[in-house]
């Protein structure tokens, strides 16, 4: 997986003006370093781990720093860590788009097994194998599809967007790299964890604290890129998309190591204390929780939208004014917003209100996004007849406003306290997920992947269709199923007879909720089929060819965007 | 560089800024959306002004409508706790079986003892009583145990093999996982139990060697007619309810392991009055007399 274009200055050791002998530079004896360094510690805790499931982590940890290592020796022998910085890293972008891919469709097929599991409890129960049922498997769906699909999107499209509106190569030789393959280590050590019970038991932030500090090593390498990026810019400004993945990167790192803080019980054991506990825990866990949807799945994904939907229409933004002060209100407001998740708990009530009041106020700060994405097209609305992928995109604003008004309104202690607890939650979370962060994802997966093969277009545009519809319909039935299974639930709870007793069990309030689970499960099933389609349609167009009946098709497919060099 | 041009489709001026050929027009924030804006931030001031909402150095704003979710949970339990009070009382001082004579009583009771059931038993005996394979059937009159009302309150209190001393307990033996039956034997035993209730596939050789053994093994506890006895909650073998199942491999899957289920003391975990609510509940499900 070496640097590609790089034939114009490269000399026989490999080494390019501004760049030194490989093994002198800073870049190669960081990952170099780390990776040894990381090796020494893995192959310590395969030998001296308390638990079983640890020594496994020790495994899978050193396996990872080995094939590091070797990448590094393999790339360094055949002169491929050199860097050109005439061209645009895009071969890291071409992987991230795979990965992507390949992410996506795992974290979505978990879902509906579960999803399958919820509506057959008894059927899909695996008694002999533990490991496959609900509890296990549930957290390895949400950080599949947040972190391992949503996260490498927006690698990928955070090291394609920076370069391009800053007209220059991304920052630190091969230090993307080791952002790209450290990140994957990380989701497979997270992953194997959760399978192994390996976990700190925190909503998305299950990692137990040494997978916590690998995340850290390659975050601050995240961020050290793109700032380093954005340093050698040659535009004057920072473009808006760029605000956006900046200030993704940079809280997420602040949440990320307040709500993990805690102390290892040894450094050789799975198991760590954290730091807050009781109310304080549940505070700090949902201001993280919270705010990972709102820097991570909506800033990032904001990001995204900035720079394909102008691209893609081929229009300029809608407003600059608008994009500075949605932006700012944004990001003021939304992290303040945690304590609406612990509404009618241990909370004070003090809390609470401040928690509700400023979701509401984040209400139009969020559409602020909608608004400039969608009037960015005013002139170009045509496009959505002949254009699937804009019109993907558009969807996936039309999804964004939806659950960023219904967000605000579930925050209301009033409606919360029907909420709370239920399937409209669930509901909630999938029509920002699917909808949103899936939709514009895949959009911009359609726009990069003929842009980056430099295929003329995709293979095609009827797959893209077929996709659109059955991410739509499969949504649609899954947030239909789970409004409906979820006020059903909440009025079940809280039915009361003439003497104040409750009216129903909490078993009958379940086997009410099973048809809508089913429901549930085939709108999943058809939103990972839809993902299935991309994925080949992807690999086609990435592979050069064009569906036999759409040849002759004369429709204007992509807008191509300039090709030219960073200089 | 920046170079301020009109938009030709809007007749907008962009921002004069560039970034891999995507401009920026140069339109207002649109108004609606400011007042919208605005607006939500009046309404959360006017909230704060109102309620608890910010933190001071020990304490924090109470608002002006004093409001306050705890005192407010506390104050609804109280009432209704003096709203029930006086069935309670009364539900008290009445035996159980004459509960039922009197309506008023007799349908708070009822609901009080359905809520008390939909919590603490449908979890094992299904949130009709119905029942499953281990756990007894609630909705029949066959009763292992005193199916009186008041022999079902001394189950609910005390619990059976709950390791309360005043608990229900009885034990039948692991005839075949302990070695006092050999597996011929438990397959004739269990022809013998089959013949009780049934005339049909039995192997009356079999049936008959059986007999025997069900007459030095099995008479002591469930008679000699295998009719069983509640005083020792051993079953009634000739009917048609299994607790373990009906079919010949359950029963002798039940003569190997001789399996018995506990249920907990609910006395332990329920006020007086719950308890005597749920047994004129799950006795008017189907009691026994």
């Amino acid at each position: 997986m070496g640097v590609a274009h790089m034939a114009v200055q490269s000399t026989g050791s490999g080494t390019l003006k501004g760049y030194g002998i490989p093994g002198q530079r800073p870049d190669v004896i960081f990952a170099a370093v780390v990776c040894g360094l990381g090796l020494i510690w893995a192959m310590a805790v395969a030998a001296l781990g308390y638990e079983p499931e640890m020594r496994a982590q020790g495994w899978i940890y050193g396996t990872g720093f080995v094939l590091g290592l070797f990448g590094l020796a393999i790339a360094g022998s055949k002169g491929h860590l050199a860097v050109d910085e005439t061209r645009y890293n895009d071969s890291i972008i071409k992987w991230g788009v795979g990965l992507s891919t390949f992410w996506g469709i795992v974290g979505m097929l978990v879902g509906v097994v579960i999803a399958a599991q919820l509506a057959f409890p008894k059927q899909l129960y695996f008694e002999q194998f533990g490991f496959l049922n609900f509890g296990r498997l549930r957290p390895i769906h949400t950080s599949a599809v947040i972190f391992a699909f949503g996260g490498n999107v927006l690698l990928a499209t955070s090291f394609y967007v920076v370069q391009r509106t800053s007209r220059a190569r991304l920052f630190g030789g091969i230090l993307p790299w080791f952002v790209l393959c450290g990140y994957q280590l990380f989701i497979v050590a997270a992953a194997s964890g959760y399978l192994t019970g390996v976990t700190a038991g925190q909503e998305y932030a299950e990692p137990e604290w040494f997978t916590d500090l690998w995340l850290t090593v390659v975050w601050v390498a995240y961020l050290l890129v793109f700032l380093g990026t954005l340093w050698k810019r040659k535009e004057p400004h920072i473009y808006v998309a760029n605000w956006f993945y900046l200030a993704f990167i940079v809280t997420i790192a602040v949440l990320h190591l307040v709500n993990n803080a805690g102390l290892p019980i040894s450094p050789w054991s799975k198991e760590s204390y954290p730091l807050f506990s009781g109310v304080q825990n549940a505070l700090t866990q949902w201001w993280y929780g919270h705010n990972a949807v709102g820097f991570f799945l909506t800033a990032g994904f904001l990001g995204i939208m900035y720079y394909f939907i102008p691209k893609q229409a081929d229009r300029p933004v809608f407003s600059y004014q608008l994009s500075i002060v949605h932006f700012w209100a944004l990001i003021f407001v939304y992290i303040w917003a945690g304590p609406h998740h612990l509404h009618y708990t241990a909370l004070p009530q003090w809390a609470q209100t401040l928690g509700m009041t400023f979701s509401i106020i984040l209400w139009m700060p969020s559409w602020g996004g909608m608004i400039n994405g969608l009037m960015t097209l005013s002139g170009a609305w045509d496009k959505l007849r002949t254009d699937p992928v804009l019109r993907m995109l558009v969807a996936s604003l039309a999804f964004y406003g939806m659950s960023t008004f219904e967000g605000p309104v579930m925050s209301i202690r009033a409606v919360n306290s029907l909420s709370h607890y239920t399937d409209w939650t669930i509901g909630h979370v999938h029509s920002g997920a699917l909808g949103w962060v899936a939709m514009v994802s895949f959009g911009a997966l359609y726009c990069l992947t003929p842009w980056l093969w430099r295929r003329a277009r995709l293979y095609s545009l009827k797959l893209v269709e077929t996709h659109f519809w059955l991410s739509t319909i499969g949504i649609l039935f899954y947030i239909s199923a789970m409004w409906v299974s979820g006020i059903m639930q909440g009025l079940m709870w809280r039915a009361y007879n003439e003497f104040g007793f409750l009216e129903y069990s909490f078993v009958q309030t379940v086997d009410a909720m099973q048809p809508y689970y089913i429901v549930r499960a085939f709108g999943g099933l058809l939103f990972l089929a839809g993902a299935c389609v991309m994925a080949w349609n992807l690999w086609k167009t990435a592979k050069g060819d064009v569906r036999a009946s759409e040849v002759a098709d004369e429709t204007p497919a992509m807008a191509q965007p300039s090709l030219a060099p960073a200089e | 560089m920046a170079k301020r041009e009109v938009d030709d489709v809007s007749g907008v001026e962009t921002t004069g800024h560039e970034w891999d050929g995507i401009r920026e027009l140069d339109n207002p924030l649109p108004r609606w959306w400011v007042l919208v804006f605005y607006a939500t931030i009046v309404w959360a001031v006017v909230y704060w002004v109102a309620m608890p909402a910010w933190p001071l150095w020990n304490s924090y704003t109470t608002g002006l409508r004093g409001h306050s979710d705890r005192a407010n949970v506390a104050s609804e339990l109280t009432g209704l706790q003096t709203a029930r009070a006086p069935m309670f009382t009364q539900l008290d001082a009445t035996p159980l079986a004459q509960v039922g004579s009197n309506a008023d009583l007799m349908q708070f009771t009822m609901e009080a003892g359905k809520a008390v059931f939909n919590d603490n038993c449908s979890t094992c005996h299904g949130a009709g009583g119905q029942g499953a394979k281990g756990y007894p059937s609630l909705v029949d009159d066959v009763w292992l145990w005193d199916g009186t009302v008041d022999g079902i309150h001394a189950t609910l209190q005390h619990g059976i093999r709950s390791g309360k001393d005043e608990a229900r307990f009885s034990m039948m033996p692991a005839y075949g996982r302990d070695g006092m039956l050999q597996a011929a034997q438990i397959s004739d035993l269990t022809e013998f139990v089959w013949s009780l209730s049934h005339t049909q596939d039995v192997n009356r050789a079999a049936a008959t060697r059986g007999a025997e053994l069900f007459a030095t093994n099995c008479v002591s506890c469930h008679g000699a007619d295998g009719k069983g006895d509640p005083t020792f909650g051993a079953p009634n073998l000739t009917d048609a309810e299994w607790l373990y199942g009906p079919t010949k491999a359950d029963i002798s899957g039940q003569i190997y392991e001789g399996r018995g289920g506990v249920m907990p003391a609910f006395g332990d975990r329920l006020s007086p009055s719950q308890v005597r609510a749920v047994a004129v509940y799950v006795h008017s499900l189907g009691g026994g007399t």
